[in-house]
Parts: C-alpha cells; structure tokens; sequence
C-alpha cells in the first residue's frame, strides 16, 4: 500500500514538467494568455534584446502586432531565442507558436518541414560590402577578388554561382562566426564582404570606420524573410499572415498609430480596416477591432520599418525593395474587404 | 720565544656573495643559470613584452570610462564623438551598462532580488563549509545540499509548480505524510513490527512529500520562466548542479565498475562508456533538437531542466573514472585490513577507501569541475544564454555597437571565468596541503 502510493507521489513530482496542449493554436494562445514567439538570439534591427533585455525588432514587431490583434495587448508575447539549428524543431514541437527569426521563404521549408511562410516582412538578398578606396561601384567590377564570408551558409554557394556566372575569379576566405568574418575583413584580409544586405548594414557598425565602405548595388539571391507557423492549422496561420497584411494595409492607407482613432471615421476602407464596419476580425477568430489594436499599439510596417532598421536608426537601411508596391517597391497587401 | 698565534673568537661570518643573495642572486640561480635558462628568459620577457603591454593599454590606458552609448566609443570620423587619432581601446561604458544582464540574463527587474537572496545564502553557507576550522560541518553540509537545492528552485522560478497535476497528486501526498506519520508513532505504542527499512521507506516518502508541497506552494512570487535566465546565473545553477550532482553519482558508477557483481559493473561499464563516448554538444543538441521530437506532441520538458539532467549525467561519467583512478592506487592491504576489523562494504569503502582515493584525486576532481564550468558555455547553441552567450548576444545591440565592443565583451567574458577557476584551483591546492598524510614529496 504504502509503496503504491510512494510510486504515485513519485509520479506526480516527475510529471510537474510536463504539460499537454490541444489542438487549435489560437485557442491554446488565448487559454494561456500569451504568444510564444521564436526570435533569433540577437540581429540588429529584426530581433534584438536591449540592455534592459526589453525585446524590439522588425521580427518582434510581427509577434508584438499578432498579440495586439488576439489580445489587444502588444506586451502579451513571450520570446524565445533559438539558434539556427534548432529553430524548426521548436516550431514544429509545438515549443512556439511563431517563428519570427529572419527566416527565408524557400520551396523546402514551405512544404517538405511542414511549415507555413505567413508573408515577407523583409525581402532580403545577398549584397557585398567593399572599401570605397578599392574604386569599385558594382559587384561585375570584382574579377580576382578575395570574398569574405560565413562557412557552410548559402551565402558561400551564391557567391561561388555569381562568380561562375560572370566568368570571374575570386578566392573564398569562410570563417565560422560571423563576428570573425567582419573582424577579418576589417584588418584586411579580403577585399568583399558578403551576407544578406541586412546583415551588411548591421554588420557595418563594427567596422572601425565604417564611412570608408560602401555596400554595391548588386543583390545576388532572392531572400524573402517572414514570420512561421506550423502547417494544418489554418485559422492561426490565417490570423499570422492577416497582421501581416494589415501593416502594410495600413501603411498604403496613411493609417499610422498617430491618426488610428480620427481614422476611425474615416473612408470605408479604413472603417473596414479598423473595424467599425464588417465582421473581418470575427472571420479571424478575434475581436473586430484587431486590425485598429495592431496599427495603435505597433504602427503600420513604414512605423515599424523606420523605427528598427530606417535610414534613422544606426542601420540605416532604405526602403528600397521593401517600399510599397506604390511607391516603387514589392511589398504588397491584398485588401481588406 | 715564539709567541704562537691562536684564535680565541670566530670571526664573523662573512656575507655571501651578492651572486648568490637577493634579487640578483634570484635572478643568477633561477633565470641566467645556465645558456638554455639565459635564451628561454630571453624569450619568455620578450613574449610578456608582445602581450602585456597591449593589453593593459587596451583595458587600462586607452580605455573609455564613462558613454551613454556606442558613439562615445566611436571617432568622429567614424560618426563618433571620440577625439580622431586618439587610441580606442575598451569600452567600458558598454559593460557598465548591460553588467545586470550579464549577471541576471534577462530575469524580470523587479524579481533580481530573489536571485540575490539565492545568491548570498549561498555564499554565506558554502564558505564556512570551506573553511576548515569553523565547527557544524554536518549541519552545515545538509543544509547545503538537502534544503538549500529546494530553496533556490522555489526563490528562482517562484514555487508554485505541480500542484497543477489536481487534487489526486494532493491527495496521494496527505495519505503518504499519514502514513509516514503513523509509522513513526508506532515504535511508542509498539501495537505492529515496524521493520528498520520500512522506515527509511517512509522517511524516504515523507521527504518526498515535503518537497513536492513545498514546491507546489503557491508564495505568491512572480512565476519567472527558465528561458529569462541568463548571464552569470546561468552559468552557476548549471555549474553547481552539474558539479554537485555528478560527485556522488561518479563515485557510485566507479565502484561499480569495479564491483564483482556482474549485472552492476555491466550497467556501469556500459553507462560511462556511453556518455564518454558523445561529445557535450551532441548530449545537448539531442536533449533540445530530438528529444522534443519524439514526445508526444505539445508535452515538453523544461530546456535548462534537459541541459542540467544532460550535463550530470556526461560528467558523472568522466567523475566516475577519475575516481576509478583514485581508487586503483590503494592497496590490497587496505581493504583486506578493512575486511578484517569486519566492516562493511559501504563501512570500508566511507571510512578506509574512499577517504584516501577521493584525496589522491583531488586534482584530477577539480580539473573535471574546471573543465564543467567552462563547458557551461556549450549551453548556447541550445539557446539557452550563460555569462559568455548574453556578452555575445550583447554585440548585436546597435545602440552599444561599436569596433571595441566585442573585444570589450570577451575580455571581460575572460576575467570572469578566469576569477571562478583560477578561485577553485587555489582552494584544490589548499585542500591538498591541509590534506596531505605523508605522500606529498
């Protein structure tokens, strides 16, 4: 008897660890009171803890914006740094409910990881970074070439496909880190630079002059970043990809968190937007005032893009692609009707 | 007449040659002795020359005091407001102000004062503990490793944990206290048998009873999750537990390997074997890439939980041969003594054995705790941040960055774990010499 009730003891003390979830993951989202949300463990701009480990990013803003849109409340997030490796593992064991990581859209992630891509909100692509007193203005220029660039990364591999293409030479110099890579190049050792364009401009930062290099025009790879869910749960990636389109949305309609309630009784597209006509936060399976939670409480993706990575912050990235289709650039939101 | 002289005094001594005395006696016997010690002083003052001087003007002459952020530590050319052509060396502004987050991680503001208690009880409990001299080593000894684990698992995550699992787990724990309470009073009324080891059962039971409800208790502390520890904490709860754990399950796992029992010097073998033959990182990436994998979806494991089981076990195992090691140097004779006064087996291995094997190894001990705590570091690719993860993740704040940062961050990265190690190979070395019965040279 007294075993028994030992081994159930025993039993309950291992089990205090564990805990099951069900099925939808909105509903999991709303009994918990919070978004998991899967963030990188630290890129300037798109996820990137301060000093007072506040979170705050472009990244961040996608999982800040879906816990407005569920909860009205863009503080309900939870963040949990993962590596490259183990980042879809954690989505796919139900460990997050969205990966934010500066994740690229690619055909095998999207079907054969069992993944769902809920937009782009960053179209990325590999750039190089030369000294400006090499007298070099575009990337065709750099035959006999010494790159600068991570190991065993697809960076590596379009390098070495541009360079084939071209019918130019060059010499690969790969290191492990990407802190090595600047450092190297920083001293000396090779002429360019390459990773995402991105990562050029945080990586520029580190640079002990950074004035005297410049970033070419050429971008040599299509990255497409955007926020993950998991596949087969369509309402949840429904509502992912929504926020999504509701910054941009927002954006094109000169909504911004300033102007969000005059707005309110504004045009028919933005009482739509923002909730005051139709049932479109209902269809989503949160309250209707979704769209108006997330454009007050994180701002329209032009707020959130010059706040993080614009030409104001220390990265000072253009817009460049990532301007509205109206504006010259390729992001682009289906409308809210 | 002759007068003969004879000395009636000693004259004084005369003093050494100033070859042989003072500095320069120092110098001629252990630096100039001979042409091999005049190259290698040579060389060796020529390579302190090469690096000591860098480093003190990085860390100390060029050094940046005082910023509000990157850019005072930046030149003007550069965007910066530092003078152009004066020397950037360390940042120190930039450690100044994440050295909380190096310390905490990002353990919620409010709540740091709990990981400061946890701290604090347990320097004050562990230091009298090293100290030789000062009395209540027992008491002092359980506290430490039979209250004090519990303590800091409620103070650090804030209690509160498993009485989620309803009122049966509830239940299940008033009827073991019952029943351990009942075996207690029955020696008074003496009205059953109650066997020596149904006790120890029952104690075994109550205790666990205990912990599980004084875990369970809800203290009204913030519940603070795992995934926002980071920094130094990080480093010691894994440290020490890994540390703490592996001692005893080491020198279990090498005397079985040197047991006659067959089934327990297999299991033994095979155990150490296993785990000495994975590398950390691969245990580590199994705990946090796979092991989610094969659980049943939406049931998960606490990740430092994982990384603290993963780093036990790895390094119990290199405990249990350095132990082995230890124990191979006693001779038959001292077991075959033991046998003969009619001890026990855990008699002779408590009182005879393992007090001289465990003292022959104390270096070999230190060198697996050494090794353990810089491993820690490894944690990072698991996500999860120690001390040398959060410096890292640190770099990539565009407000601090800046070209010294790093190089700021790592020296100062170094220091910290140069001061814990350096701190344990001074007090294995005092141990030894407290220690030593007649061995030592």
């Amino acid at each position: 008897m007294k075993y028994k009730l030992l081994s159930v003891a025993l039993g309950a003390a291992i089990g205090f660890t564990a805990s099951a979830a069900t099925a939808g993951t909105l509903d999991d989202v709303k009994k918990k009171g919070f978004v998991q949300c899967g963030v990188s463990q630290g890129l300037s701009g798109f996820s990137n803890p301060d000093a007072k480990g506040n979170w705050s990013g472009l990244d961040v803003d996608v999982c800040r914006a879906v816990a407005a849109a569920v909860f009205g409340d863009d503080k309900k997030v939870k963040y949990t740094p993962l590596s490259a490796k183990e980042r879809f593992t954690a989505l796919q064991s139900g460990e997050i409910d969205i990966l934010s990581r500066n994740t690229t859209w690619t055909a095998t992630r999207d079907t054969a990881l069992g993944l769902n891509f809920a937009g782009v909100n960053y179209y990325d692509g590999q750039g190089f970074m030369v000294r400006k007193d090499l007298g070099v203005s575009s990337a065709l220029e750099l035959n006999g070439a010494s790159v600068c660039t991570n190991t065993g990364t697809t960076t590596e591999l379009n390098v070495a496909d541009y360079f084939r293409e071209n019918k130019m030479k060059y010499e690969v110099i790969a290191f492990e880190k990407a802190d090595e890579v600047i450092q190297a190049y920083d001293a000396g050792r090779c002429d360019v630079f390459t990773t995402d364009a991105s990562g050029l401009y945080a990586q520029r930062l580190k640079l002990q002059d950074a004035s005297k290099h410049i970033v070419l025009p050429e971008i040599i790879s299509k990255e497409p970043l955007g926020p993950v869910v998991r596949q087969g749960d369509d309402q949840w990636f429904n509502l992912v990809k929504w926020t999504v389109f509701a910054m941009v949305n927002a954006e094109e309609m000169g909504v911004t968190s300033a102007n969000v309630d005059s707005k309110k009784a504004g045009s028919p597209a933005d009482k739509r937007l923002l909730g005051v006509e139709g049932n479109f936060g209902k269809n989503l399976g949160v309250g209707n005032d979704w769209a108006y939670n997330i454009v007050k409480l994180v701002g329209n993706y032009a707020e959130s893009f010059n706040r993080n990575v614009g030409p104001d912050t220390p990265l000072g990235i253009a817009r460049g692609v990532n301007a509205l289709w109206s504006k010259g650039g390729i992001q682009y939101a289906p409308p809210i009707r | 007449m002759v007068q003969n002289y004879v000395r009636t005094k000693m004259s004084p001594d005369m003093a050494p040659p100033a070859t042989e005395t003072g500095i320069i006696g120092w110098v001629m016997k252990n630096l100039l002795s001979s042409w091999l010690s005049v190259v290698l002083t040579v060389f060796g003052a020529y390579v302190i020359y090469l690096i000591v001087p860098g480093v003190v003007e990085f860390a100390i002459v060029n050094a940046i005091w005082v910023g509000k952020d990157g850019l005072d530590c930046r030149s003007i050319a550069d965007g910066g407001r530092v003078q152009d052509g004066q020397a950037i060396g360390a940042c120190w502004p930039y450690v100044q102000a994440y050295f909380s987050q190096f310390i905490y991680g990002r353990y919620p503001l409010e709540e740091r004062w709990r990981v400061d208690i946890a701290m604090f009880v347990g320097v004050v409990s562990l230091i009298p503990l090293l100290i030789p001299t000062i009395p209540y080593k027992r008491e002092n000894a359980i506290f430490l490793l039979g209250v004090y684990p519990f303590l800091v698992t409620i103070l650090l995550t804030g209690g509160n944990i498993g009485i989620g699992n309803g009122a049966w787990g509830f239940l299940a724990i008033l009827m073991v206290l019952g029943v351990g309470f009942v075996v207690f009073q029955a020696k008074t009324t003496q009205s059953i048998q109650i066997s020596s080891g149904l006790k120890i059962v029952a104690a075994i039971g109550v205790a666990i009873a205990i912990v599980y409800l004084a875990l369970g208790f809800d203290y009204g502390m913030l519940d603070v999750e795992t995934p926002l520890w980071g920094g130094l904490l990080v480093t010691l709860v894994v440290a020490i537990t890994g540390i703490v754990a592996s001692f005893p399950i080491g020198i279990i796992l090498a005397l079985g390997r040197r047991s006659e029992m067959p089934v327990a010097r297999l299991v033994s073998v095979i155990f150490i074997e296993f785990w000495r033959g994975v590398p950390l990182i691969t245990v580590l990436f199994m705990s946090s890439v796979m092991l989610p994998l094969f659980l049943p979806e939406g049931v998960q494991f606490d990740k430092l939980l994982r990384v603290l089981i993963g780093v036990t076990l790895f390094s119990a195992a290199y405990m249990a041969e350095t132990v082995r090691g230890g124990l191979q140097a006693i001779s038959r004779g001292q077991y075959e003594g033991a046998m003969a006064l009619g001890l026990s087996f855990w008699q002779m291995m408590g009182l005879i054995i393992l007090p001289q094997a465990l003292k022959l190894v104390i270096p070999g001990i230190v060198n697996a705790f050494i090794g353990l705590f810089k491993d820690t570091t490894l944690v990072l690719i698991v996500g999860l941040f120690d001390l040398l993860g959060q410096v890292q993740a640190s770099f990539t704040d565009p407000v601090w960055s800046s070209p010294a940062t790093s190089h700021t961050g790592y020296l100062f990265a170094a220091m910290v774990f140069w001061v814990f190690c350096f701190g344990m190979s001074r007090y294995s070395i005092f141990m030894e010499n407290l220690l030593h019965r007649g061995h030592k040279r």
